[in-house]
């Protein structure tokens, strides 16, 4: 389909005010009579609080104290299970969990007032990985230390194991990994007598902190209005929290009478807030002499820290994607998600799915090399074809394109010569090279029956200023929602893309459209703008104000005349589930996502064996996501995910100490800089989605799912060394390379006559 | 302690302030003279979000006392456009793709500007050298590269 304003790179809607500093985040509003909160956190992983005492040296007079018993409503962080206090009340489950809280009109006194609250415990034992959960010495949460389980099963797995010529298996590893959005967590919170509650904060899901103050504070919803201020970046570390931060000034001030701000400094940010969920995978897979996978089982556990929030949803999006981009005849799927005593971990871009594929693709690797393939091949002979199942038994309907970008992205790097020239250069050189594989998908949408219970309304109104704007919660942080939103409307009807503004998202004016996460937005909420703008234009020609046939400037002028005439000209339309998309909950079968993108990367990197440091020389990132709304944003959505996939896999590790983050600092956890990042070549497949706006799928998170394993994979080539944890930094490069695995020394003694006999 | 006034040149225009000697030219900015456009990422000159120049120099404005700034020249983002046009380092930034959620925007463009400013035609690895000390979480930074590029004629 031609399109005039889709798959045209049209300047960010919030672009120049972005770029003139204009552009106002949380911490640039004021209000007035505005005082400032802080926090008082626990110091310990798990125990009874015995005491709050109020040291000395402190005017405490000039501080609005909140704790638990200041709570109107509920103390939860309302969001799934409800498990999660607001404020800590009699006891602490994980480090920094919040206890009380200060305000106070000098945002530089209330530093020193939280040193003074000086809270005394009775610790109780803690747990702090996986291992330790289900062990179930301690029993931390609910009846079993699980969260949540999920058993996903298709064909007869036990059946299968007789016929193999192989059965491979291997466990792999991922760490946390903090969002490290540029901004932190912030909010201002006003609660009026008459006005009710009003909240303004860096947000991804204004509905979902909405719902969150009801439960808090048992006013009204129609009481309760959040504003979204322009927000510098999320990648999922503002989907839940936002949530936590909201009530914390919400109680702040309501208690004080005057509208209060909370701005967490970097190290709070990091040491208080979520990050992406650890996770261990093992792999048992039975393979044919003809080398096809014939079956899988797969145990995949999460640490999700103490309380629930989103891990169930996590693990389940996990879970999904555990079999990757392949065909299996059978396969099974365990997966857990436990509790420990660290601060819960949460949403962040991929969702579960970088942690499963990252086992998956390095399970691949390891396959191949177990039967004797070349990784290429062993992936060509068992990537999902149009009409075959997924794991959940879902029919790929669309035509799928991984083998044609798998072949590409061999012809773009070079593939098969490079891994010979690679193998004679390794032979001599100190430093090695690789180059690996990643082959992955990722489901866009909420899952399963996701979109039909969220029912997402969006909205399209004609503005007094002769334009319109469009309608929805769904937030932009920098991913380009209010751009490619406006392109839709703008390609639907015949305008500009100027035409077309986007509102403001307030909850008060805002229909819910759901929250801004799951790579929903483009193919979801696109699709119901799409639908609303055409029902606005049905309504133009059924009130007799404009001609089928009508032109731009016939249109908005029809638009200004129904106004005149009726006083508002607005269109709103409901999420529609496109036809046969079944999903059975109990048995996590069906139609687990309405589309799919596709995607084969490919790292070249050299590990320097004197240094022990990875280089990345070269970075390919094939992908099919439907049709490309804005080439230049999706670009750019694909070179920051590989980027963070890049400090996944080699930078970014978070360093627990009794379930305390204590590298909170960006001064020692390590992202990657400008001096980091390769050459990242993109290339787009366009797929049109029947149900997508113009044919779009979702694409935000994909790019998180690919890098880690390839950059893996291509270490292993490199060293010959299995590596399966990630990070994988360059100390523990050294101690795989510099390990004696053959012959372990038992002492000192033995290792020191070892070393003299040779 | 006790306050003291300091005179800064910001954008062209003279502001006494009121100060705490150590006071961060950061919050000076942000809050006595309201330039907000100058952002906070991590407090302690890893991010560069708080770039602005001194001078003429290049500084993280988190880490410099206001004291040291006093008589300083100061340009901020918000002393880039003109009254109705971007500057060229913006106006490549918003073609190219070089801001997304737009946070580490002002202190990435002026790092360009410096960059700019000393070597008007930068390789791509003194790009990457120039931009070394300023963090961007959505790009991947390969966009801002081309901005750069683009905005010293050289588009890639």
């Amino acid at each position: 389909m031609q399109t005039r304003v889709v798959g045209v790179s049209v300047p960010r809607k919030e672009g120049p005010a972005k770029l003139t500093g204009q552009a106002r985040y949380i911490d640039d509003l004021s209000l007035p009579g505005m005082i400032f909160g802080a926090t008082v956190r626990s110091t310990i992983a798990r125990g009874a609080i015995e005491q709050i005492r109020f040291g000395e040296g402190i005017a405490w007079h000039e501080f609005t104290i909140v704790t638990a018993k200041d709570i109107p409503g509920r103390n939860v962080v309302s969001l799934i299970m409800d498990d999660q206090p607001c404020l800590a009340d009699g006891t602490v489950n994980h480090p920094e969990e919040p206890i009380l809280l200060l305000a106070h009109p000098d945002r530089h006194a209330l530093a020193s007032a939280v040193a003074a609250v000086n809270v005394t415990y009775t610790p109780a034992p803690s747990i702090h990985s996986i291992e330790e959960s289900e062990r179930r010495e301690h029993i931390i949460w609910g009846k079993d230390n699980i969260f949540k389980s999920y058993r996903m099963e298709k064909g007869d797995v036990d059946q299968a194991w007789k016929d193999a010529a192989w059965i491979v298996e291997g466990e792999y590893s991922t760490g946390a990994q903090e969002q490290l959005y540029i901004e932190p967590n912030g909010v201002i919170a006003q609660a009026g007598s008459t006005t009710g509650l009003t909240i303004w904060g860096s947000m991804q899901c204004p509905f979902y902190v909405h719902k969150a103050l009801v439960a808090l504070t048992g006013l009204p919803a129609e009481s309760i209005r959040v504003i979204q201020a322009e927000t510098g970046g999320a990648f999922g570390g503002k989907e839940e929290y936002p949530s936590m931060l909201a009530a914390h000034a919400s109680l702040l001030a309501m208690k004080s009478g005057r509208p209060v701000k909370i701005i967490y400094d970097r190290m709070e940010d990091m040491a208080a807030t979520t990050k992406r969920h650890p996770s261990r995978t093992r792999h048992r897979t039975a393979i044919s002499a003809d080398g096809k996978l014939l079956a899988a089982e797969i145990d995949f556990a999460t640490d999700g820290g103490a309380y629930a929030t989103l891990s169930s949803t996590v693990l389940s999006r996990g879970t999904i994607h555990a079999g990757g981009p392949y065909y299996w005849p059978n396969i099974r799927v365990n997966a857990k998600a436990y509790a420990t005593n660290t601060p819960p971990h949460g949403a962040f871009r991929g969702f579960g799915a970088p942690q499963s594929l990252f086992a998956l693709e390095r399970h691949m690797d390891h396959i191949a090399k177990t039967i004797g393939l070349a990784p290429d091949e062993f992936r060509r002979r068992n990537l999902l074809h149009q009409g075959m199942t997924t794991a959940t038994n879902q029919v790929i309907h669309e035509p799928i394109v991984m083998d044609q970008m798998l072949e590409r992205a061999l012809e773009l790097t070079g593939y098969h010569a490079k891994v010979k020239q690679f193998a004679a250069h390794n032979q001599t050189s100190t430093k090695k090279k690789g180059i690996g594989i990643g082959a992955f998908l990722h489901g866009a949408g909420f899952t399963g029956s996701g979109e039909r219970y969220l029912n997402a309304l969006v909205g399209l109104e004609a503005t007094a200023a002769g334009g319109l704007r469009v309608l929805v919660s769904s937030t932009e942080f920098g991913q380009g929602t209010n751009t490619i939103l406006c392109q839709i409307a703008a390609e639907t009807l015949g305008l500009e893309y100027d035409d077309i503004s986007m509102a403001p998202v307030d909850t008060s004016i805002s229909p819910n459209s759901g929250p801004t996460v799951a790579s929903r937005t483009a193919m979801i909420i696109g699709k119901i703008v799409q639908t609303a703008a055409l029902k606005m234009r049905q309504t133009l020609i059924d009130s007799g104000l404009l001609e089928p046939s009508a032109g731009r400037e016939q249109f908005l002028a029809a638009c200004q005349a129904y106004r005149k005439q009726f006083g508002e000209l607005q269109s709103f339309s409901h999420y529609e589930a496109a036809p046969n998309i079944f999903w059975n909950d109990e048995l996590y079968s069906g139609e687990a996502y309405g589309a799919y993108a596709w995607a084969v990367y490919m790292a070249e990197v050299t590990v320097d064996t004197t240094t022990y440091s990875v280089t990345i020389d070269d970075f390919v990132a094939l992908q099919e996501i439907g049709k490309v709304i804005h080439p230049v944003l999706a670009g750019g959505q694909i070179e920051g995910g590989v980027a963070q996939g890049i400090g996944y896999a080699l930078y970014e590790k978070v360093v627990w100490k009794d379930g305390r983050m204590i590298n909170n600092q960006m001064t020692n956890y390590i992202m990657p800089t400008a001096e980091d990042i390769p050459p990242i070549r993109v290339y787009f497949e366009e797929v049109p989605y029947q149900y997508g706006p113009y044919g779009a799928k979702g694409i935000g998170e994909l790019p998180m799912d690919g890098p880690a394993p390839a950059i893996i994979n291509a270490v292993v080539q490199a060293t010959g060394i299995e590596f399966n944890s990630i990070p994988l930094l360059p100390e523990d490069i050294f101690r795989a390379m510099t390990a004696e695995p053959e012959r372990p020394a038992e002492s000192l003694e033995t290792a020191l006559a070892a070393e003299g006999s040779q | 302690m006790s306050k003291c006034d300091v005179s800064l040149i910001v954008n062209g225009k003279t502001h006494t302030v009121s100060v705490y000697p150590m006071e961060r030219l950061l919050d000076v900015l942000r809050t006595k003279i309201g330039l907000t456009g100058t952002k906070e990422g991590c407090g302690e000159g890893e991010c560069g979000s708080c770039s602005v120049l001194m001078n003429g120099e290049l500084v993280n404005s988190c880490l410099v006392p206001v004291l040291q700034a006093e008589g300083a020249t100061l340009c901020t983002i918000e002393g880039l456009a003109g009254e109705n046009s971007l500057h060229p380092v913006q106006q490549a930034f918003l073609k190219c793709g070089g801001a997304q959620c737009g946070i580490c925007t002002p202190g990435m463009v002026m790092a360009t500007v410096h960059l700019l400013n000393h070597n008007p035609k930068p390789t791509l690895a003194q790009i990457r050298e120039g931009l070394g000390g300023n963090l961007c979480r959505c790009t991947g930074y390969t966009r801002i590269f081309d901005a750069v590029a683009e905005a010293a004629g050289n588009p890639r």
